[in-house]
């Protein structure tokens, strides 16, 4: 593919029908385990918040009831945790942040105004997607030990109570920390980027997207030297 | 309360002053437990399992008279002994009967995410209501005092209703009407106080403890349950009875601080994000210019200069 994309491009200039080739950017593999951890998520945020508040209690009640929701809050955490690991698998070379993130970490101010003109060129993924998987990363890892000590709570002898009041306050605090990021995650991924939920369900970006939003990427994709040469390759 | 139904406070054609009129009458009620008259005999484990329909539990056996270590989700009062060696070399067998302190403040109720899972009661009974119940466990989280026990089978908690089925009823706890030595008191909380302090001056005068008191938590708003002791300043004695018993830091910090720091941030970032997006609008994807370059850079001149400079290079 990568061949046939240089091919193409041989010509310095973009027509428009280059602009709207397809590039892929998730496998059929990764677009299955996005949604497995999506809808696992959101599974275990309507329950959580359930637990969390009196006020949306209610929650409970439309995925089958409070004793329902706790009795499958912890099985649906396993198969997000599952989900997350197999995305650590495979992207953590595409997460490792770098000089060129860190570049781009100090024009976050004209990134949040939507000037991305102005930004430096990022990979496959920019800093701000990185920051997002590696605190979900650490946060399933935390919220993974505590909930497990909150599932089975009650073998826990009475000595080690200390475990059960760290487990409260860890699990809430770091799911609060989570759902922070989901909402930006679901806004910037399916309102605020054009182009960038339906990637996450057919597959395909545009060239004029990956161009537009993850530059260096798309010269990687379509087989021209990277815009920063001295950039590791994972 | 039902009691106003049958509180008279006037009477038509009726000479001279309305009987009962101005009653004051205390609805709060209260176990007192002697501890310093318990002989351990157990009948009132006996009666708990009876009244409420248990049968006895497998004992465990530890070179003692402790039948089992604690309570469990269907034995919910159990003595707890302690062979005790004094300073002077003597010793003496503590004998305390464990079971729910219907707490003021309680940690079981504060800790509970499940609507109307535990309730508590004007006359001071904090009761489970098993059919709400989600058996999440966070109760065992919030009790100072470890009573809430989780039953795997039912995944419901259960606890000592302080016979609420009973008191309710005019009746009197189980555990109290089996006591053969009068160590177990029932009434109201006023009167149940009164009795451990006179009971505990008593011992301070008399019997030579020159510490006995009465043990009536003020860090969980006092509790239902209260204790008369040898030594009330070292509870800990009588089978682990929390000298400062205190709904745990951690449980007041996410019921309370973190909820509304944690509401306000999603409802904050709710609304950031609807502001965002109402005033900077979308990331538009940008059509690839005819001279686009790995290395064009942001800056408009820098990137002529480079397409430039990258058009040169490759002719």
């Amino acid at each position: 593919m990568t061949t046939d994309a240089v091919s193409r491009s041989s010509s310095a200039g973009q027509n428009a029908s280059q602009n709207e080739e397809s590039i892929v950017r998730y496998t059929f593999a990764e677009r299955v385990n996005h949604w497995i951890g999506a809808l696992s998520y959101t599974y275990l945020l309507m329950t959580g918040l359930a637990f969390w508040s009196p006020y949306l209690y209610w929650l409970a009640a439309v995925v089958g009831g409070g004793s329902a929701a706790r009795l499958w809050h912890p099985w649906f955490g396993l198969i997000f945790s599952a989900s997350l690991f197999w995305t650590f698998k495979e992207w953590r070379g595409d997460m490792e942040i770098d000089d060129a993130d860190r570049a781009w970490a100090k024009a976050i101010p004209d990134y949040i105004k939507n000037e991305d003109d102005k930004l430096p060129p990022v990979g496959r993924f920019n800093y701000g997607q990185k920051l997002f998987f590696w605190g979900i990363f650490y946060s399933v890892i935390l919220l993974l030990l505590s909930g497990v000590a909150l599932w089975y709570t009650e073998t826990l002898p009475w000595s080690l109570r200390f475990v059960r009041y760290a487990a409260v306050l860890i699990h809430a605090s770091v799911a609060l920390i989570t759902i922070g990021l989901f909402l930006i995650h679901v806004y910037m991924s399916a309102v605020l980027e054009e182009g960038s939920f339906g990637s996450m369900i057919n597959g395909y970006v545009t060239r004029a997207w990956a161009w537009t939003f993850h530059r260096t990427w798309y010269y990687d994709v379509i087989g021209k030297p990277r815009p920063r040469p001295s950039l590791p390759k994972q | 309360m039902s009691q106003a139904a049958t509180e008279l406070i006037r009477i038509s054609g009726h000479a001279g002053v309305v009987p009962g009129k101005g009653l004051n009458r205390e609805f709060q009620v209260c176990k007192l437990v002697d501890t310093t008259t318990c002989i351990g005999c157990k009948a009132c484990e006996v009666a708990c399992l009876e009244w409420n329909g248990y049968t006895f539990s497998e004992t465990t056996f530890d070179n003692s008279y402790q039948t089992m270590p604690e309570t469990a989700w269907n034995y919910w009062n159990l003595i707890k002994f302690n062979e005790h060696e004094r300073a002077d070399g003597t010793m003496m067998l503590l004998m305390r009967k464990d079971q729910c302190m219907h707490c003021a403040d309680p940690g079981c109720l504060a800790a509970c995410p499940a609507d109307a899972a535990i309730v508590q009661y004007a006359n001071g009974i904090v009761d489970f209501q098993e059919q709400n119940c989600i058996g999440c466990g966070y109760c065992m989280t919030g009790c100072p005092f470890n009573i809430p026990k989780f039953d795997p089978p039912s995944r419901k908690v259960f606890k000592c209703t302080l016979c609420n089925d009973r008191v309710s009823v005019g009746l009197e706890p189980a555990c109290i009407k089996a006591c053969p030595t009068g160590c177990l008191h029932f009434g109201t909380k006023s009167e149940m106080k009164e009795l451990a302090e006179t009971r505990a001056a008593q011992l301070r005068t008399n019997s030579g403890f020159q510490d006995a008191g009465v043990y009536d938590p003020d860090g969980v708003g006092g509790t239902h349950v209260i204790y008369v002791l040898h030594d009330a300043k070292n509870p800990e004695l009588y089978g682990g009875l929390p000298k400062d018993p205190r709904i745990p830091w951690s449980v007041r910090l996410w019921k309370t601080p973190l909820k509304w720091l944690g509401n306000a941030a999603i409802v904050g970032g709710i609304v950031g994000m609807a502001l965002h997006y109402m005033r900077f609008g979308l990331k538009r994807v940008e059509p690839i210019p005819p001279d686009a370059s790995p290395n064009a850079s942001q800056n408009q001149k820098q990137k002529q200069n480079e397409a430039r400079r990258d058009e040169g290079g490759r002719v």
